[in-house]
């Protein structure tokens, strides 16, 4: 136990020189290889197995040091599955994590111990992540008891200085989480999961549960925090808006993959995969003009679909109005489209198609419809494409020609807006 | 105080006309308060609130947690138990007063021609019965009909809110439903009736962006059909510029503001309307690097603070002169035509610092 007092501020100098931001390549602080988690559905007295939830299945990615990773999808995706994958609150069923290059997967509980001091997490709910019998002062100092640190000037008075930095009152230290409101139990779980001076931050939805003028103030403390101790997060969230204010890179996750994974800017302003460009599409914009003219707006139809059974291929292929035949067959690979920009498709937008011979099946046209316009314009405006396409389509062996014949079709076929979301 | 109380009665659009004028409108609210007893002290949760809705038009209302909101939905649907809560005001319903009307007649009315659209719809629709079995309760309640009518009645309306196989789910339970479809369900159940009022409290609140979209295309593609009038309570500002043609801004159970979605959008008056704005991220925007957010916390509603509620919060309560936002409650004030606030700052004050400190950060 000494000798782990003792790296605390080693620690502080490992941080410091690991987030070289500046330099072109740092080694990433977190980096994930083919991160699965199925959760076993059993059934009986013999808990026999049936099935599984595949919640998670199949992640890779980097956070690299001194960034912000928003991680956004629809619930049910797998982004809080993923965020207790990562601070291994669960054990991963395969695939790999490594933490500045050790390999956490499988380390159990003791082992894992030391390096909970530098990952960190913060809870969604702020009623259900404080324990409402212990006192904040308690709350805050736990961390402390736990890894059995003696700060400085003795855990009161650094519980006091963290109250003070997330913004609270150092007389706080005294009071019961029911005294206080969401936002400041927020900067209370924030207070905790800074303690020990942690490199990486995951947080999970963490203004979700709080008022729009409350949630500006966490932001912008969080946003704070990172400056001023060089944090690294990882932002879990359902609002894109949020996200792409706090981000550096974003995940967009689909039914426990990552479809997309680019830089913010790329990312709104040039979404590639069809599933980012109808979340994007369907963010209710504050601007009053906007209303009635939608013609811009993706409405997919239906819901995401189970994942104990996710669907074959893409699992976006069901609900996606470009979707052809090996969407259904081939799962596409998450590949780089543009530089920083991955995404996972067949058919994206905003670049070339990877699979130009396939045609859209006509099933796939109707999983979308264009706010705005009448069913009868919808299915009239499918047909015309329909027409284009067989018109065009007898050339499938001339790569070239038939590419941008469906670029085409894909420019008018579903949306007007190849505008709409992305300004450039 | 009962001064206070009239100026802001006056200002509605009916005027200071009697409720004969507020009569004329399809929902005319007058002044309504509704307070609570508690051990703690009396909970003001909507204390003074007017407004007015056409039919086939949508009013936001809009606020945080607390600010009386939903408390003032309740009140219009009829469904605070009238041992806890007092309730005074006018509540005009197409030239009927519901206040003072009995509970039996608003009971009548409750479910036919006004209904709700409640933000959870996993607590609002009962575990133990059909989908179906609920929505023809809710029809044969209010017609007489033999269950067979009403169960395709109830069909059709599943079918109407976009339910796959509505014959087939008709018979399902509530959990085997998902988020998305319950909310439609209770869509379902709530316009069985063809409502002309129809009030949704946080419709949309608990699910995600894309099924959003659908519940707020649904909910303006029937009221197309109905020719309703809607009430959409959120605090979502993004869904109330795409649904309401009016908003109405509360803050610790008064309205502070009040007018078309583009006045209160495009040229808000109060500072905590800018606070709202400021405090939003917004994907339709270039990027800032800080949100401006309204400091402090709300207040209690048993502790309102003196003056203007809003005082403590506010970044200018010292530009009016005398120490006037501490003392005095502001009236709300027409400021041009159908735009209402209530703030002590004159017009040009507000002007020059909306124009020169607020927009520019938006």
């Amino acid at each position: 136990m000494t000798e782990l007092t003792k790296k605390i501020p080693e620690q502080e100098s490992g941080a410091g020189s690991a987030s070289g931001s500046d330099s072109s390549g740092p080694e990433p602080i977190l980096k994930v290889t083919g991160l699965v988690k199925h959760f076993p559905i059993t059934k009986g007295v013999l808990k026999r197995k049936v099935g599984a939830v595949q919640a998670v299945d199949g992640l890779s990615f980097d956070v690299r040091p001194g960034e912000t990773l928003g991680v956004v999808g629809e619930s049910g995706c797998g982004k809080s599955t993923m965020g207790r994958l990562i601070t291994r609150l669960l054990e991963p069923t395969g695939g790999k994590v490594e933490f500045e290059g050790r390999d956490i997967t499988h380390l159990s509980a003791g082992a894992l111990r030391p390096m909970r001091r530098d990952i960190q997490m913060i809870f969604q709910d702020p009623y259900g992540s404080l324990n409402p019998r212990h006192t904040i002062g308690g709350i805050v100092s736990t961390p402390f008891k736990l890894q059995g640190i003696e700060p400085e000037g003795g855990v009161k008075k650094e519980v006091q200085r963290l109250l003070e930095l997330v913004g609270l009152s150092p007389e706080h230290y005294n009071r019961y989480p029911h005294e206080f409101s969401g936002g400041q139990r927020q900067r209370i779980g924030i207070a905790r999961a800074l303690a020990l001076n942690p490199k990486l931050v995951v947080a999970d939805e963490p203004v979700s549960a709080l008022d729009v003028s409350i949630q500006a103030q966490v932001v912008n403390l969080l946003d704070d925090l990172q400056d001023e101790l060089g944090l690294t997060y990882v932002i879990i969230a359902h609002d894109l808006s949020v996200i792409r204010h706090v981000s550096d890179r974003i995940a967009v996750m689909y039914l426990g993959k990552i479809v997309e994974l680019a830089d913010r800017a790329s990312l709104y302003t040039s979404p590639k995969h069809p599933y980012t460009k109808a979340l994007l599409s369907a963010v209710p914009v504050p601007d009053p003009s906007r209303r009635g003219g939608k013609s811009d707006r993706i409405l997919l139809k239906g819901d995401v679909p189970s994942p104990i059974s996710p669907p074959g291929g893409c699992r976006f292929h069901t609900r996606c109005w470009k979707a052809t035949e090996i969407c259904g067959t081939t799962e596409p690979p998450l590949i780089q489209l543009a530089p920083g920009h991955q995404a996972a498709c067949h058919h994206p937008e905003n670049a070339p198609d990877q699979r130009p011979q396939d045609t859209v099946s006509v099933a796939a046209r109707e999983t979308v419809e264009l706010a705005g316009e009448t069913p009868a314009e919808s299915t009239e405006k499918a047909e015309s494409t329909e027409e284009a396409e067989s018109t065009e389509k007898p050339a499938p062996g001339d790569a070239a020609s038939s590419d941008t014949a469906s670029d085409d079709v894909a420019s008018d076929a579903p949306s007007q807006d190849a505008e709409g979301p992305a300004k450039e | 105080m009962s001064d206070v109380s009239k100026t802001d009665t006056d200002a509605g659009p009916a005027g200071g006309e009697s409720s004969e004028g507020a009569a004329r409108k399809f929902l005319s609210v007058r002044d309504l308060r509704i307070h609570f007893d508690t051990d703690d002290g009396l909970v003001k949760s909507v204390d003074g609130v007017s407004f007015d809705l056409e039919a086939g038009k949508t009013l936001g209302i809009v606020g945080e947690s607390g600010s009386g909101k939903s408390v003032t939905s309740l009140g219009i649907m009829g469904l605070h138990s009238s041992e806890r809560a007092r309730i005074s005001g006018e509540i005009w319903l197409d030239g009927e007063e519901l206040i003072g009307a009995g509970p039996e007649r608003v009971r009548q009315l409750r479910g036919q021609k006004m209904s709700m659209i409640f933000q959870d719809p996993l607590s609002a629709l009962h575990p133990y019965y059909s989908i179906g079995a609920q929505i023809v309760e809710a029809y044969r309640v209010h017609n007489k009909v033999d269950k067979k009518t009403a169960k395709t009645r109830a069909v059709e309306m599943l079918d109407r809110v976009g339910i796959p196989e509505p014959a087939r789910r008709y018979n399902d339970y509530p959990h085997q439903f998902s988020g998305g479809m319950r909310q439609r369900a209770m869509i379902a159940m709530s316009l069985v009736n063809n409502p002309e009022l129809l009030i949704a409290d946080e419709p949309t609140t608990a699910l995600d962006v894309t099924v959003q979209a659908q519940i707020l295309d649904l909910i303006r593609d029937l009221q197309k059909e109905f020719r309703s009038a809607v009430v959409i309570i959120t605090h979502d500002l993004g869904v109330v510029a795409e649904i309401a043609d009016d908003l109405l801004v509360m803050y610790a159970g008064r309205c502070i503001e009040r007018g078309s979605s583009e006045k209160v959008f495009y040229q808000p008056q109060h500072p905590y309307t800018w606070g709202l704005l400021g405090s939003m991220p917004r994907i339709d925007r270039e990027q800032t690097d800080r949100l401006v957010p309204v400091k402090g916390t709300p207040p209690s509603l048993i502790n309102v603070p003196s003056g203007c509620a809003f005082h403590p919060r506010c970044p200018y309560a010292d530009v009016p002169k005398d120490n006037l936002t501490r003392t005095e409650r502001p009236d709300l004030r027409e400021i041009t035509d159908g735009h209402f606030s209530a703030c002590h700052m004159s017009r040009a004050e507000r002007e020059k610092i909306w124009t020169e400190e607020i927009a520019p950060k938006l």
